[in-house]
């Protein structure tokens, strides 16, 4: 439990010197839109398959489950739109970047410690934690609500190639129930979310990056143990978030 | 001139500098030697502010650096230029860009400006036609050039090398020796090197300090090392069999 709380403090107290005034505004919005175009566009792949294929695949799994003929068959785009814009591409597409790019962080700040990279930078008189750490946060603040709004469209458009080649339920259906009923809140609702778990997704690997001693092996240590503490801590914002801002 | 004054500093429960005192001088090439783990890297660390000293002072040209702020700090940071033993280049960037990073973030030089420096100082270590190679395309020796280009990018009154010819073969470390001894001259720059090579301190030791076991032991030339009966500093010069016989321990 002390811990806990020594990381904790720790995590705090670097972010603390993360959100100091940068040294050079140039140099540091260059760096934000390398990371950007690093963050979003490299994930974009994996994103468009996941998305399209869970798309289909809760389609498919609906129609199965509409057993009774009194359930009108656009419940299932309404379902799928439910599912998509609520839990699935904020938190299960934030829980597979957390693995992509948090890993990606951790190691490639990990490596900066062991090579000496950060010191040189701090012998340069560089805030070396803001200068590697602000951009990254900044640029997954802008990128991965894109993606997941990327991701809620492709989603629902895996439903739709389910409905048009399948058979299993008519076009018109599902796209009348993906429009039915549709509160504008619900995406407010999960852009709130993915706001926090970017900031989780680059803030935690970072730390764990940034405070890697030792070798190759702690790299991998450090690898698995953001992977593991950003998807945790995903899993409970989103628990107090939902209770926040839903009920 | 970097003064190091009753240093102190420990790691939990380990003493690793025990009231250190040295005068680096300037224009000339400072050497601390001493056997892995005598506490060498730490006194380098000590004296850059990578660690904070438990007690004592350490002076940069009669400026008390260890109870300065950040923001002061940061000011005599950007008087220091510092080469790593494994050159610390940025992987992402390709050797001009880690040149130029140190003039992007501190001077406002325009952008024909900052390339001319960049290339005046890839010039100086020989390394004219690398600018648009990355660090894992060149060679040990063509990494530590890059790296004495980039910590004098900023023309630096302090220059710090850590080992700076370790890893390379004898011939390309009096290279890179005879480079660091060139600009320390040419700029008249207070030059501090760590290392355990003997070739590099017969070639440039001018001022040696011998740290063993955390403690300041001795402290001459290059001619007083030949002539000194200092066991412990014999022992480290003369570590093999044939040596010691030669000096005739």
């Amino acid at each position: 439990m002390l811990k806990a709380f020594y990381h904790i403090g720790k995590y705090c107290l670097l972010l603390g010197r993360v959100f100091k005034k940068p040294d050079n505004f140039k140099l540091y919005g260059r760096q934000t839109i390398n990371e950007m175009v690093g963050l979003g566009l490299g994930s974009l792949g994996l994103i468009s398959i996941i998305s399209l294929f869970m798309g289909a695949v809760v389609t498919i799994q609906t129609v199965a489950a509409i057993d009774s003929p009194l359930i009108p068959l656009y419940t299932v785009g309404y379902a799928t739109r439910q599912s998509f814009i609520l839990e699935l591409a904020p938190t299960i597409m934030c829980l597979i970047l957390a693995g992509k790019i948090g890993s990606n962080i951790s190691s490639e700040i990990g490596t900066m410690r062991i090579t000496e990279q950060i010191d040189a930078l701090e012998i340069m008189g560089v805030n070396s934690a803001s200068y590697l750490i602000l951009p990254k946060i900044v640029a997954a603040l802008f990128t991965i609500p894109m993606i997941v709004i990327y991701s809620m469209f492709l989603g629902l458009v895996g439903g739709w190639v389910v409905g048009l080649y399948s058979g299993m339920l008519t076009v018109e259906d599902y796209l009348y129930g993906i429009r039915y009923d549709f509160k504008t809140f619900d995406v407010i609702y999960a852009l709130i979310k993915t706001l926090f778990f970017a900031f989780i997704i680059t803030s935690i690997p970072s730390y764990h990056g940034y405070y890697t001693r030792g070798g190759a092996l702690e790299i991998g240590k450090s690898s698995t143990k953001s992977v593991v503490y950003s998807s945790v801590s995903i899993l409970v914002i989103n628990y107090i978030l939902t209770q926040l801002l839903l009920i | 001139m970097i003064a190091v004054k009753n240093i102190n500093k420990s790691f939990g429960n380990k003493q690793i500098l025990n009231d250190v005192s040295i005068s680096f001088l300037r224009g000339k090439i400072n050497l601390i030697i001493g056997a892995s783990g005598s506490g060498k890297s730490v006194l380098t660390k000590c004296i850059v502010g990578l660690h904070e000293v438990d007690n004592g002072v350490v002076e940069y040209d009669g400026r008390d650096f260890t109870c300065m702020n950040f923001k002061q700090r940061k000011e005599i940071r950007k008087e220091i230029g510092m080469l790593f033993q494994g050159s610390a280049l940025f992987d992402s960037l390709t050797v001009e860009e880690n040149v130029k990073f140190p003039l992007e973030m501190y001077t406002k030089q325009s952008e024909e400006e900052i390339l001319e420096r960049v290339n005046f100082c890839l010039k100086r270590v020989q390394l004219e036609n690398a600018n648009h190679l990355y660090p894992a395309e060149l060679s040990g020796g063509m990494q530590k050039r890059a790296a004495l280009a980039r910590a004098m990018a900023l023309n630096p009154k302090y220059l710090f090398c850590d080992e700076p010819n370790s890893g390379l073969d004898p011939q390309t470390g009096i290279i890179i020796d005879n480079l660091i001894q060139e600009i320390t001259h040419e700029y008249d720059m207070t030059t501090i090197v760590i290392t355990h090579d003997m070739n590099s301190v017969m070639e440039t030791g001018e001022n040696i300090s011998f740290i063993h076991k955390g403690n300041m032991w001795w402290n001459g030339n290059k001619e007083d090392i030949l002539k000194t009966d200092n066991k412990e500093l014999n022992e480290f010069v003369y570590s093999s069999k044939i040596m010691q016989k030669f000096k005739g321990l």
